[in-house]
């Protein structure tokens, strides 16, 4: 039912590049080797062996062997927060934090003011970002009208405007009859319905995850039943309507069990998971710091190795950001009274580089498949780092260390969970269809 | 110690040091003139975003028998309900220069939070359902003036454990001081996970007898609305102290204020067993101690260090933080 091209950004003028002796590494083309790599016209020109390929206008980058080049990563779940709440972040702040953490693509979710829930709406969104964006945005619009979970949107012309699918992510559907009826019209309309999982009659009132911690700081817990009920619940709603379904920000074992259960039935599901909920655990909120405060909770240890598991095994199919800006003076308040969420985009591959590649818990290369295997769940063409394709590239120096912080931030806001931590791997370089999307200030002192 | 945010910021030496104090305070409640001059010149501000007669007026009073200057600011009534900050509000009222503030906020860790925002020493009077640290104070102080030691000795915490903070800083005080706590209540008001402080938990109270002192907390009307319990009959019902459940060996305590015929039976506050006004006069002098630990005990060498450095001035300045 589409009829225009789901992601949109602003015109760019295509990348003329010579990235020389770099890794190549991209387990979907089963590259991994030094080569050179030409890039001209908004495509992967040229490919070959190092000192091989020609210089001609370009600019040059010398790799050394030293530098590495993958696809560019896709972050299915991002908030852009636009229309509404531009203090937080626009389209253009939020798609620079994407370039600079190496994402190619982003989607955006639709919980702004007012919700993106109509096709005028959704137009004007994809108008501002023609102008504003420096990677290309797609989007889910609401599930249901307003988010309240009473009245299916006009998902079918929402498809033919450019919907990728469609979530009520923040404010999930909490009525099995009506995300039935959603399930149903998928028939006409197509798109993935991504469902942010939560039982709210046991979630209220909480504002971290329920257990030890919360016993000790008097904080209303949310258990981890809050979510895992729902994903089976859903799940089996799925099953039972042969529809497409994607779970966001998994963030416990039991959860994970369901969407196994799920897909050995062959049920058409897949998953995600935040590198928060992939690095962190409740323990970190015990200093009530409200950058540690999101939606699902940060849970435990167990559950955290569930997850990791979980991606390692494809279970979960991706990762997935949740960035959630917020203005300082929104989380400068007590725990309880902040909002929930925490930015991602300029962390995640680093944190995760850091956190699980550099003490031997996941493979580079798995890792980048899982950071960019977000775009074929939502039926859009994986990047492809080969010969002819659109350039969707990061370059990365995987020996760079860096405070997270340190050098300000491309996004509006700084809301971020890992502030403040030291991590390796710095993404210096990404082209997003195309185009250069972000220039590390590193890359200037890399021998030219 | 700079502030006083969490008795688990506090070792067992630390506690004691407070409760020695406070006993020599409490000769001070006994004169005709009720006053040190202790605190003099100094400005002690009341913070309360939550209603509080006794806490306050507790904190009050002991700030006025140090002799130190008291400002009360309630939120209610305030440029608080016109929409501003608590970081507003504190960085507005420090502008007044306080040496100490104390704080009750309905927020967990708010008091930590405002320790990081401005100079004065931070005196959490209560931070949401988390902590309540001189509540604890005064309750070990109570003790100790009964029993002595509290080492071996078996406290029962009974009642609304989850909405109450009273029953997390007094956990932590307890243990701190050498005694076994259990805490029973309904299954609805016993956090999940609350067994990793340490403390055994019970969902009746068919033990009891095993405890030597008696914890009762208030249990407030609102929570059968929200439907943690059945009815305030049936909670009484099993979880009532009365004097058919404290035996005469037993100590009771409440943190007030009581519900009688609810928590606690009438009989058993009016019995002998009863220490909670005990309780209400401890509250004075154990925060007469805390202020005078936390703005006698540092302030003075400070003066003298902040000065260039002269001969002979270090050896005289010699208190607590030389």
């Amino acid at each position: 039912m589409r009829s225009v091209d789901p992601l949109v950004s602003a015109a760019q003028r295509p990348a003329e590049l010579l990235l020389r002796d770099v890794r190549v590494l991209d387990p979907r083309a089963g590259a991994d080797a030094r080569l050179d790599v030409r890039v001209s016209g908004g495509r992967i020109a040229e490919l070959g062996e190092p000192g091989t390929v020609e210089t001609g206008e370009q600019e040059l980058v010398e790799g050394h062997g030293r530098l590495t080049l993958t696809p560019a990563f896709f972050d299915p779940h991002v908030h852009l927060r636009t229309p509404g709440q531009e203090h937080k972040e626009d389209l253009a702040t939020g798609t620079r934090a994407a370039a600079a953490g190496g994402f190619g693509a982003v989607i955006a979710m639709p919980n702004t003011d007012p919700v993106l829930d109509s096709a005028p709406l959704l137009r004007s969104l994809r108008d501002a970002a023609a102008r504003e964006a420096r990677v290309p945005v797609g989007f889910l619009p609401a599930i249901t009208r307003g988010l309240q979970g009473e009245q299916l949107t006009e998902m079918a012309e929402l498809r033919q405007e450019g919907a990728l699918g469609f979530t009520d992510d923040g404010v999930p559907v909490q009525s099995a009859g009506m995300l039935r009826k959603a399930l149903q019209y998928q028939r006409l309309c197509g798109g993935v319905l991504a469902l942010h999982e939560e039982d709210r009659t046991l979630s209220r009132g909480g504002a971290m995850n329920e257990g030890a911690v919360s016993a000790a700081l008097g904080i209303a817990g949310i258990p981890t039943v809050a979510e895992s009920t729902m994903v089976a619940r859903d799940a089996a709603l799925a099953g039972y309507e042969d529809a497409r379904v994607h779970f966001q920000h998994l963030s416990c074992a039991a959860s994970v069990d369901a969407v196994a259960d799920a897909k050995a039935r062959g049920w058409r599901v897949s998953a995600e998971v935040s590198p928060h909920h992939l690095m962190l655990t409740e323990s970190d909120v015990r200093g009530m710091d409200t950058r540690m405060k999101m939606h699902p909770p940060l849970t435990t240890e167990t559950d955290r190795h569930a997850l990791i598991g979980a991606l390692r095994a494809g279970t979960i199919d991706c990762v997935a950001t949740d960035h959630a800006p917020h203005a300082r003076d929104e989380k400068e308040v007590p725990f309880e009274q902040a909002p929930m969420g925490t930015t991602g985009l300029e962390t995640a591959f680093a944190a995760l580089y850091s956190g699980l590649v550099l003490p031997g818990i996941l493979e580079l290369g798995l890792l980048v498949e899982r950071m960019t295997a977000g775009a074929a769940l939502f039926d859009l063409p994986a990047p492809l780092l080969a010969l002819g394709e659109p350039a969707n590239i990061v370059l990365l120096d995987l020996d760079a260390e860096w405070i997270v912080g340190e050098h300000g931030w491309q996004s509006r806001s700084e809301n971020c969970c890992f502030a403040g931590r030291r991590l390796q791997g710095r993404v210096l370089l990404t082209v997003a269809a195309g185009a250069v999307a972000h220039r590390d200030r590193a890359l200037a002192t890399v021998e030219l | 110690m700079k502030h006083l945010l969490s008795i688990e910021d506090l070792d067992r030496a630390a506690i004691e040091r407070i409760i020695a104090q406070a006993e020599r305070f409490a000769e001070v409640a006994d004169r005709e003139i009720k006053k040190v001059p202790a605190l003099r010149g100094r400005m002690v501000l009341n913070l309360f975003y939550e209603a509080s007669t006794r806490t306050r007026s507790s904190f009050e009073l002991a700030a006025k028998r140090l002799s130190a200057d008291v400002v009360n600011f309630a939120a209610s009534g305030s440029s608080v309900e016109k929409g501003e900050s608590l970081k507003d509000t504190v960085l507005t009222l420090s502008a007044h220069k306080p040496d100490a503030i104390v704080l009750r906020t309905p927020w967990a860790g708010a008091s930590a939070l405002v320790s990081k925002w401005c100079d004065a020493a931070i005196v959490n009077a209560g931070d949401g359902k988390h902590e309540h640290p001189t509540q604890a104070l005064l309750d070990v102080y109570t003790l100790h003036r009964r029993f002595g030691r509290l080492d071996g000795a078996t406290i029962w915490i009974v009642g609304d454990v989850a909405h109450s903070r009273v029953a997390r800083s007094n956990v932590l005080a307890f243990q701190r001081m050498g005694a076994h706590v259990t805490i029973a209540g309904p299954p609805t008001l016993i956090p999940r996970g609350i067994e990793q402080l340490g403390c055994e938990v019970r969902y009746t109270l068919d033990e009891l007898a095993s405890a030597d002192i008696v914890y009762a907390l208030r249990m407030q009307h609102e929570r059968m609305s929200e439907t943690w319990v059945p009815s305030m009959r049936e909670y009484a019902t099993w979880y009532q102290i009365n004097a058919r459940r404290l035996t005469a060996r037993q100590v009771l305590m409440h943190p007030g204020p009581v519900n009688r015929g609810v928590e606690v039976s009438g009989e058993v506050v009016d019995s002998p067993q009863a220490v909670i006004t005990a309780q209400v006069e401890a509250g004075v002098v154990v925060r007469m101690a805390v202020l005078y630990e936390l703005l006698a005990g540092a302030r003075e060498p400070r003066a003298v260090s902040d000065r260039a450095p002269v001969a002979g001035v270090a050896a005289a300045g010699g208190g607590p933080l030389a």
